[in-house]
Formats: structure tokens, sequence, C-alpha cells
């Protein structure tokens, strides 16, 4: 597919406001200002970006505790998620979410959660209700390779193959559970592979060519939205360029090379993205996205924190 | 009010009306939609409001749970069944750690109106995985209602509330109160949460039963004005939000709290209530107390064993006489074994 120069734009300002959002709460969390753990994006922000350009404003996502490029890419609020990780009442949900559990039901992000694998059957739930209801949004769900070891993925997909939900699941595969090298827990070959014998329709994506996906998530959602018939599965191939959680790279750590992680610093689809446009206009979307970035830290930084009360609130309906 | 059906008959009706008043309230569970109808209590639902709204699950309670949450999270009103209270540890995950925090995690953001029914079961040798008895697993757990009717008028009133209700509500039945028989009204109607009901009057002892245990307060009741002793016979009917207040009113009286649960004492549902009602009653009035459950043993499968394995009403109004006559006080009123756990002759 070639973008035109306005999709270009778009896609190098979302992008770009991801990776420099990231950055930011890296670069900010020695100072323990961010109270919560980060699983940042960085690395995998295209995965997202391009799914969720592809959806609909009122379709749905459901993600894991590694959601800030998910919630960002569909439309989250970007002050709100970082007073979010400050702890302010100001968050998305009022400082009581913390980076793990982002929600922002405006934008359709229904959902994070961080126990792996607990967003699974919500997603399928949620679009078992829209085809009872005759409603033509779509869901999408993302989680990563390690929770396609739960056994709530095959309940998942058994009972949304079983009915063909058309439900699009998006496997973030990042080739590591924490710390744990695929090749060491799983005996299939690729995620795609499995998820097709449940009865899901399966694309692979290697190359982390950001377009390719774009274009692919385009065709397959017109598709789930005008048939009702899925589930579809893809498996995008992609790599974490920090710790699993935590601001800093660990290649010293032992359990991953940096010559692994080399290939896929060098096709960063963010970088790709942007030499495409036109030099002023990349330097003028920097320049934008920058202000952005800096007006919501400062927005997080002048919020209060919840008031004591709190903590008793919003238990029950 | 002279129409007298069963406790099973009494849940139907509350959620063949409901469906009928709001058509985004829907049932699943495994065998909601057979000829079974989980003994009754969905029968004939499937059939009148069609598949989407009555549905069979795949062998899957943690997934369905969390499918049931997303549903409810589209703006649809699931029940959730469980033919066993065994099959909800598998549900526990998504009961505990996304229903009951989803709410509070999200800042308000968004609600979970769940309806989870369970069924605790008993007799003709369930044994250990088809009997257990988990309902203060969920009254520990903050973000959940958990009731536990055991008279058909609150079966129907309760199960309406609960799914009118916007938060997950676990609904604890009991196998042997199912065929109960009472007074129920044909209308529609709601009983709130958080309101114990009085079963029996009298002044020497307060006897809290929970589900079948209610049932059997009654009769141990019976035994206990042969030898002079009025007992309050209380069901706590909700179990979170508890009705504390009723509950320490009649021990403030009485000055003896006996509770009876089938279930095991160690953190059960009798420990909680003891340590509310001591709470309540510190400093005011001091009483005597004893709970009387299931022995720290795993279910058995003989009947003989089986026997020994439940409180019935001659070792609850044994217990009761001890907290009126002093622990060195022995009268055991003659064993009659409940009709209802006579009548049952399984298999399931």
């Amino acid at each position: 597919m070639t973008p035109t120069p306005t999709q270009s734009e778009l896609a190098f300002r979302n992008l770009l406001r991801i990776r420099r959002a990231e950055e930011e709460v890296a670069r900010i969390y020695p100072t323990d200002k961010i109270k919560s753990p980060v699983h940042l994006s960085i690395g995998q922000e295209s995965v997202s970006q391009a799914i969720c350009d592809a959806l609909e404003p009122s379709d749905i996502v459901f993600g894991t505790y590694r959601s800030h490029a998910m919630y960002l890419a569909k439309g989250g609020d970007l002050r709100k998620m970082i007073a979010e990780l400050y702890g302010k009442v100001t968050g998305c949900a009022k400082g009581k979410a913390g980076s793990m559990h982002l929600i922002d039901v405006a934008a359709g992000v229904m959902g994070t959660s961080a126990v792996v694998g607990t967003t699974v059957p919500l997603a399928v739930g949620y679009q078992h209700a829209l085809e009872m209801q005759e409603k033509p949004e779509i869901v999408a769900c993302f989680l990563g390779d390690g929770a396609v070891e739960e056994g709530a993925f095959h309940e998942s997909l058994t009972f949304a193959a079983g009915r063909q939900l058309p439900v699009l699941f998006i496997v973030e595969n990042n080739f590591y559970a924490i710390h744990s090298g695929l090749k060491t827990r799983h005996p299939w070959k690729s995620i795609a592979d499995f998820a097709a014998a449940y009865g899901c329709r399966t694309q692979r994506f290697e190359d982390g060519d950001y377009w390719k996906l774009r274009s692919a998530a385009v065709e397959e959602i017109h598709r789930l939205r005008t048939t009702r018939k899925g589930p579809v599965l893809f498996e995008v191939c992609c790599y974490r360029w920090l710790e699993h959680v935590g601001p800093n790279e660990d290649y010293g750590a032992g359990y991953r090379p940096r010559t692994e992680a080399e290939p896929w610093l060098a096709c960063d689809p963010v970088t790709r993205v942007g030499e495409s446009l036109a030099a002023e206009v990349r330097e003028r979307v920097k320049r934008e996205v920058e202000a952005e970035i800096a007006d919501a830290f400062a927005f997080a930084e002048a919020s209060p924190f919840p008031p004591a009360e709190e903590l008793y609130t919003d238990l029950f309906a | 009010m002279d129409r007298v059906i069963t406790f099973a008959e009494a849940l139907r009706e509350a959620t063949d009306q409901e469906m009928g008043r709001d058509d985004r309230v829907f049932v699943l569970g495994q065998g909601v939609d057979d000829h079974k109808g989980i003994w009754g209590t969905t029968r004939g639902l499937a059939e009148k409001y069609g598949p989407k709204r009555c549905h069979d699950t795949t062998l899957s309670e943690d997934g369905i749970t969390g499918i049931a949450i997303g549903a409810a999270l589209a703006g649809l009103r699931p029940i959730h069944v469980h033919i066993r209270m065994d099959f909800m540890i598998l549900a526990a995950n998504q009961i505990v750690n996304m229903a009951a925090k989803m709410r509070s995690m999200f800042g308000g953001a968004v609600k979970v109106p769940l309806v989870i029914r369970s069924v605790i079961g008993r007799s003709w040798g369930q044994g250990a995985q088809h009997s257990q008895a988990l309902h203060s697993w969920f009254m520990h757990t903050p973000g959940l209602r958990v009731v536990a009717p055991s008279v058909p008028y609150d079966a129907k009133g309760l199960l309406t509330t609960a799914i009118r209700d916007d938060n997950p509500v676990v609904f604890v039945e009991h196998r042997m109160v199912h065929t109960q028989k009472g007074h129920v009204p044909p209308e529609s109607y709601t009983v709130p949460f958080g309101k114990a009901r009085y079963l029996a009057h009298g002044n020497d002892v307060t006897i809290v039963g929970i589900l079948h245990a209610a049932v059997e307060s009654l009769r141990a009741r019976d035994c206990l004005t042969k030898v002079g002793i009025a007992a309050d016979v209380i069901d706590p009917v909700s179990l979170s939000p508890l009705d504390v207040e009723t509950i320490a009113e009649s021990v403030a009286r009485t000055g003896r709290l006996l509770v009876a649960d089938m279930g095991w004492a160690a953190c059960g549902a009798s420990a909680e209530i003891i340590a509310r009602v001591g709470e309540r009653l510190q400093g005011e009035k001091a009483f005597m107390f004893h709970r009387i459950t299931c022995p720290a043993v795993v279910c058995p499968t003989p009947k003989n064993l089986e026997n020994l394995f439940y409180p019935n009403p001659a070792t609850i109004a044994a217990a009761a006489y001890k907290l009126v006559h002093g622990p060195k006080a022995t009268w055991t009123p003659d064993h009659v074994d409940a009709p209802e756990v006579l009548e049952f002759k399984g298999p399931f």
C-alpha cells in the first residue's frame, strides 16, 4: 500500500506521540513521581497504531498491562493517561487504575488488566453482546505471546469460533513472556498456526512493516464488519526495546542479546514513517507533538492527588 | 396471599418476569436450556425468549464468566448459572480479579451488572466436589454482593433485586432448599439486600441459620419448645451486606447466639456473623456463642458418614440447649431425617 502524504503525516504524528510519551515516562520515572509499575510500549507502538487506525472510533478495544500504545492509538486522552500514571485525581480512573488498568470508555478503550489473559474473554463477551443486539461495532482484543498459554485464551477462542464471532485478536509476539523465551515454552511454530486449528482466519506479520499491517487490518476489519463472521487472529512479530517493566534497557541481563534487537531497531516504524515525510512536515509534527507531551506532563504535575474519601468510592454502582 | 410454590419455581418466575420486563437480561450456563432446566429454575426460558436470551455454554467456567462480564460492559444484564458451587472455583479468577474490581479500579467508569447463581449440593453421595459451600470466600471479597435466601418469597424477590442491581451479585442456593414450598405473590416484587428475616420468635436463644441450616434450625426450634426453650430463628438472607442490627438486637435480648451453617467453620460465614455481632455488642451486652457447622473434613459419600457430616435438627437443638443450660448439660432430641433429604434419591 502506498500511503498518501496526509495518511503518512497522521501516522507519524500518532506513532511519535506514543513514542515520545513513553520516552518521557521513562525519563521521569527515576524521580519517583510515577509510583506505578510501567510496562512500556517502546518498540511496539506501530502494532497498536496500525490496528486502531483501521478501526472506527466507535469500535472497542481490550488490552493488557502493556497498553499505553493501545490506549493512545485508540484515541485515549493523553493528559488523563499521564495524570493516571502520576496517581492524580484527574487521571482516566481518578488515579485509582495506574498504568496497568487504563480505561477510556469514550474512546472505546473498555479495559485493560494486570492479570494475564483476563481481558480476552471480556472482548469475546462484548462482541457476543454486540451480535445479540445487532450492532455494527467490532471488538479488537490485544494480547501478548505469553497470554496464548492461558486457559482463558483457549476458552475464549473455542467460544468465539464456535459462534463465529467477528472479533479480531491481535497477538503482539515480542518473543518473550517476561524473561522467558518462546522457544523454551511453546511446542508450535507459530501462534497463528495453532489459532487456525481453533477455527480462526489468521495472518502472521514478521517484518514490522507498518503499512502492510494497516492494510491487512483495514481489509479484515471491513470483512468482519460486513459479514459478521470471524474470529480473526493476527500474530504480529515485534520487539520490546526496554525491560519487561520499568524504564531501562536490560540487554546486559543475559536473557536477550542486543544483537537480537538490532534488526528491529534498524527497521523502527516510527523512524521509517517519519523519514517518508518531507523534512519540514516531519519537523513541524515533531514540534507539535513535543508541545502536546509537555502540556500533558505539566497537567499531571499540577493536578491534585485523590482526596481521602476516594478510598471508599466506586465500589458499587 | 394464598399461592404456594416451590423455591425453584420462585427462581424461575423471577427470571421469567425480569426477562419479560427487560430485554437486556439473558441467562447463560451449562445446561440452562436443556430438558432439566437446572431443576426447573430455567425451564422454558429458551423456548419462550429464544436461544439468544437463554443459552448453553462451553465447559469454560473462567472464560464464560469473563464473557458474561464483557456482555455486561456492552449493556446486557447476564445471569450466569453454575449448577454446582464447586465449579465457581474455576470462575473465581474472573469473579474476584475482574467483576469485583473493575468499577473501583477504573475509577467508576464502568459497572458490571452480573448475577452469578450457584447451587450447593448435598446428599446421595454428591461427595467432595459436588457439595461445597463457599459463600464465605465471596463474602470476603470487596465489590461483590452475596445473598443466600432460604424461603421462596425471598428467592423470587431477591433474584429480582439482584437482576436489577448494577453490581456483581453472587446468588447462593442450596439444593435441599429448592423443594421448599412457600407463599409467593404472582406479581413482580423486590426484596432488599441487607435485610435479615425472622423465621420464629423466642427469648431464650438466637439461632441464625444460613440456607438449608435455616430450614433445619426451624425444626430444631420445635424440638427445643418441648424442653421449654424458645428460640429466635433468623435467616440472614443477605450475607454481604449483612444485617448485623437485626441479629444483634436478638442477641442483646437472648444473650445466646448459635450460628448454624452447612459449610466449614474456619473463616466461614458463621465466624463472620459472630465477629460482627461481637463488635456490635462490645461493652453493651456480653453473650454466649457457638457455631455449628460441618466438621473440617472432606465431604464423604457413604450415607452414614454424610449424616454425621451435616448439622441436623437434633445436633442444632442440642447445641442450643448447651448454650442455655451450660456446656455440661446434655440433651439431644430424637433424630428425624429432613423430608427433603429423605425424598432425594439422586442422582444429582
